[in-house]
């Protein structure tokens, strides 16, 4: 009895296109994405944090720190911008372009060499005369900052070893009164192996050496947030857009859905068979979700305006913008999957599997910065990533709408795409 | 078929409520429609019979234009099915009931109502008059889903006329209803004929094409097989004979084979058939008791519709 019920189960889900797919495929799906996005952090593979670098000192210690962050394989250290065809020899970063890159967002985190480094690169204790590092960052990405400021460290300890020699022995000569003649001798004979040791790596032609000997504090660094200082929180802006636009799509697809209500009621025959066209119908259909879509996103950021502070008010018009292009996507999306499904059931298995694929590619539901590049660039693929692009270009960088371009660009293209292709696939509700 | 019907051939197009002109349609393989052709009379109640499969939806959908025909033409007094003036003249009432059931009557009423292109007064008066004829107006208020089947149903018969169509096809508007709610119905089609408005019924209960249609059509594999008022085909069916309904006992005997040989035709042990004389069913109980066949019940009455549609079809109409 007990194996035929079984069995009866067994066929049913078999049968079932949608139940089969969120029991098996979904939960792979999923996995898989979490493995890439998790997994990957003990592998060379680690998200690499860009970090645009200023040297203000241009000594050889300077150039022998800057080679060490080029190196760094944590890092994507930039002293210039990409090469473009416009600019094909771009000028090197200065603090001012430096700190102009980190507000538009092109990297988290800039790192500026101050000017005296060379002369006084560390030190091993407090009131000691050192330059300060400064870290210029965007804390909507928390992490950024301090991965710099560690592998600075870092680097100064493995990049420059004749200059930590020097600066031990001066600190010596400094603190017990200096060598005898011998051990004088020796210790110079000792620096200039260093020193053919750090030119040698600086030139690149030994092997990096990659040990991990943190002392610690060996050089002063200065942090300071240069995007979003008087903001609360950088995420809640990112999170209502995040969170909004993945229920959003859910939104959309059941709005979408009514479609097949109607057709198995029968009121879409009677519809169509009035003055109702299809296309009219489907446009209908359309202004509906995106309305509902829109008083959705509205209530969120006034949600988060109210409870976290988020300044909604005086970014009325960008927010307009992109909720507007944002609803638009989102309904035409709804559609199509509305005008593929078949059945109901089949709608509500097939959105949640690409609902919640692209909100975990598209930033829903982690923060892009613990994702690897290529996991960014398959977002790009998403609602969700460019939603959530547009939203914090408003309410983070405080950029003007003009800045909107891209967004604006793809998300109203991409919906007028989706639209067209579901009018295409509502023809089987015509006539036949 | 058309020149044995009653009908005036000088009817102009445009007056003419309906005209379907060899029309066919297939689905593959499968001919569900193969050359049907009628006219329906003005103020009329035409009367669509037919077996599950016969073609009878596929006819029904073509008429409110919602198949693509393979051949042939249907005009809605005198226009194209597709026009616009075809969509104003024609009101449907399909089968399920195509109404949404979150919004109220009046709701209802007032989407359907500018799908149709009404608006303002015309309807406001349209949806009062509508919720008055179906009995709804104390209802009007009231969720779809609140209401009972046959008030359900009087909606979705309402619905279709929101527009006040000259031509109306209801599709089993009685499907699933009490016999209360299904004689309410019929006060509702009786009105509406009574106004002049002209209806095509379609149904799977012989007593409600008597009662309610003057003209009936039987159509099966998609083509009309009959065609005229009631008591035409009784007439051309059984002519002066009586219906005859013999329950047989179960036998391993071919009883197919032994109604054929009598001009009849058999259903589950029950075997249809037709006498001249009452006197003949003497003839049938001997021949029955000599084959070895056990009759359990016999009676004879006078051919009604359903005697038609069996003789013609071989096929119960609720089979």
């Amino acid at each position: 009895m007990i194996g035929t019920i079984v069995q009866t189960s067994f066929r049913s889900l078999r049968r079932d296109r949608g139940a089969f797919m969120m029991s098996f495929v979904l939960p792979i799906g999923f996995f898989t994405i979490f493995g890439f996005v998790f997994g990957s952090m003990r592998t060379s593979s680690t998200p690499r944090v860009t970090v645009l670098v200023v040297d203000q000192d241009h000594t050889d210690a300077s150039r022998a720190l800057v080679r060490g962050l080029l190196r760094e394989p944590s890092l994507v250290a930039m002293t210039h911008p990409s090469a473009t065809k416009e600019n094909p020899a771009p000028a090197d970063y200065t603090a001012a372009t430096a700190e102009a890159a980190v507000r538009a967002g092109d990297a988290p985190v800039a790192l500026i060499i101050p000017a005296g480094f060379g002369a006084n690169p560390i030190a091993f204790g407090p009131g000691s005369a050192r330059s300060t590092f400064q870290i210029l960052h965007d804390s909507a990405d928390p992490v950024g900052a301090q991965v710099v400021a560690g592998m600075l460290q870092k680097t100064v300890m493995t990049s420059m070893p004749a200059t930590m020699a020097s600066m031990g022995s001066q600190y010596f000569d400094r603190e017990i009164g200096g060598l005898t003649p011998q051990q004088r001798r020796q210790m110079d004979q000792g620096l200039a192996r260093l020193r053919q040791l750090q030119a040698q790596q600086s030139a690149g032609t030994s092997p990096q050496n990659n040990a991990n000997t943190d002392f610690g504090g060996m050089v002063a660094v200065n942090v300071r947030d240069v995007v979003g200082e008087k903001k609360r929180s950088p995420m809640i802006s990112y999170y209502a857009a995040g969170v909004g636009v993945m229920f959003l799509l859910f939104t959309a697809s059941a709005a979408g859905g009514s479609l097949l209500d109607e057709s198995e009621s029968g009121a879409l025959d009677r519809v169509l068979s009035a003055r109702v066209t299809m296309t009219t119908l489907l446009l209908g259909k359309l202004t509906w979700s995106a309305l509902l879509a829109f008083v959705q996103l509205t209530i969120m950021f006034l949600w988060a305006a109210l409870v976290f502070r988020l300044d909604f008010f005086s970014h009325i018009p960008g927010f307009l913008v992109m909720t507007a292009i944002t609803a638009f996507a989102v309904a035409s999306f709804g559609m199509l999957l509305a005008s593929l499904a078949h059945t109901r059931a089949q709608l509500a298995a097939f959105s949640t599997l690409i609902i919640l694929t692209m909100s975990a590619l598209g930033g829903s539901m982690f923060p892009k910065f613990i994702m690897s590049d290529t996991m960014i660039r398959v977002g790009y693929f998403t609602f969700n990533s460019w939603a959530i692009s547009g939203y914090q270009k408003i309410f983070w960088r405080d950029e003007p709408i003009r800045s909107l371009g891209p967004e604006v660009a793809v998300l109203v293209s991409s919906g007028l795409v989706l639209f067209l292709l579901a009018r295409w696939f509502a023809r089987r509700w015509e006539s036949v | 078929m058309l020149a044995e019907q009653e009908k005036s051939e000088a009817v102009p197009a445009r007056v003419l409520p309906l005209r379907v002109t060899g029309i066919v349609k297939r689905f593959g393989d499968v001919n569900a429609v193969s050359g049907i052709s009628f006219e329906i009379r003005p103020g009329s109640c035409y009367g669509l019979l037919g077996p599950n499969g016969a073609g009878k939806s596929t006819l029904i959908r073509s008429i409110v234009g919602r198949i693509h025909l393979d051949a042939g033409n249907i005009a809605v007094f005198g226009h194209p099915v597709s026009s616009a003036e075809a969509r104003a003249d024609l009101g449907w009432v399909p089968q399920e009931l195509a109404v949404y059931p979150l919004l109220t009557c009046r709701e209802n009423l007032q989407a359907f109502g500018r799908y149709q292109g009404l608006s303002g007064t015309k309807l406001t008066d349209s949806i009062a008059w509508c919720l008055d004829w179906a009995s709804l107006a104390d209802r009007a208020n009231s969720p779809v889903k609140t209401l009972s089947g046959g008030m359900k149903r009087r909606l979705n018969m309402a619905a279709g006329l929101i527009h006040r169509p000259r031509l109306v096809l209801m599709d089993e508007p009685t499907v699933g209803v009490d016999p209360q709610s299904r004689n309410r119905i019929f006060e509702m089609v009786e009105a509406l004929r009574n106004d002049g408005t002209t209806i095509i019924y379609t149904t799977h209960y012989m007593e409600e094409a008597e009662r309610l249609c003057d003209w009936i059509a039987i159509i099966d594999h998609g083509q009309i097989i009959a065609e005229g008022t009631k008591e035409d085909l009784v007439s051309r069916a059984f002519g002066a004979r009586r219906s005859v309904t013999m329950h047989m006992g179960a036998t391993n005997i071919d009883l197919a084979a032994w109604a054929a040989a009598r001009g009849g035709a058999v259903q589950d042990f029950v075997v249809h058939c037709s006498v001249e004389k009452p006197a003949e069913i003497a003839e049938l109980l001997e021949s029955a008791t000599r084959d070895g066949l056990e009759v359990l019940d016999v009676t004879m009455q006078r051919p009604n519709l359903e005697s038609v549609f069996l003789h013609l079809t071989g096929k119960d109409l609720r089979a």
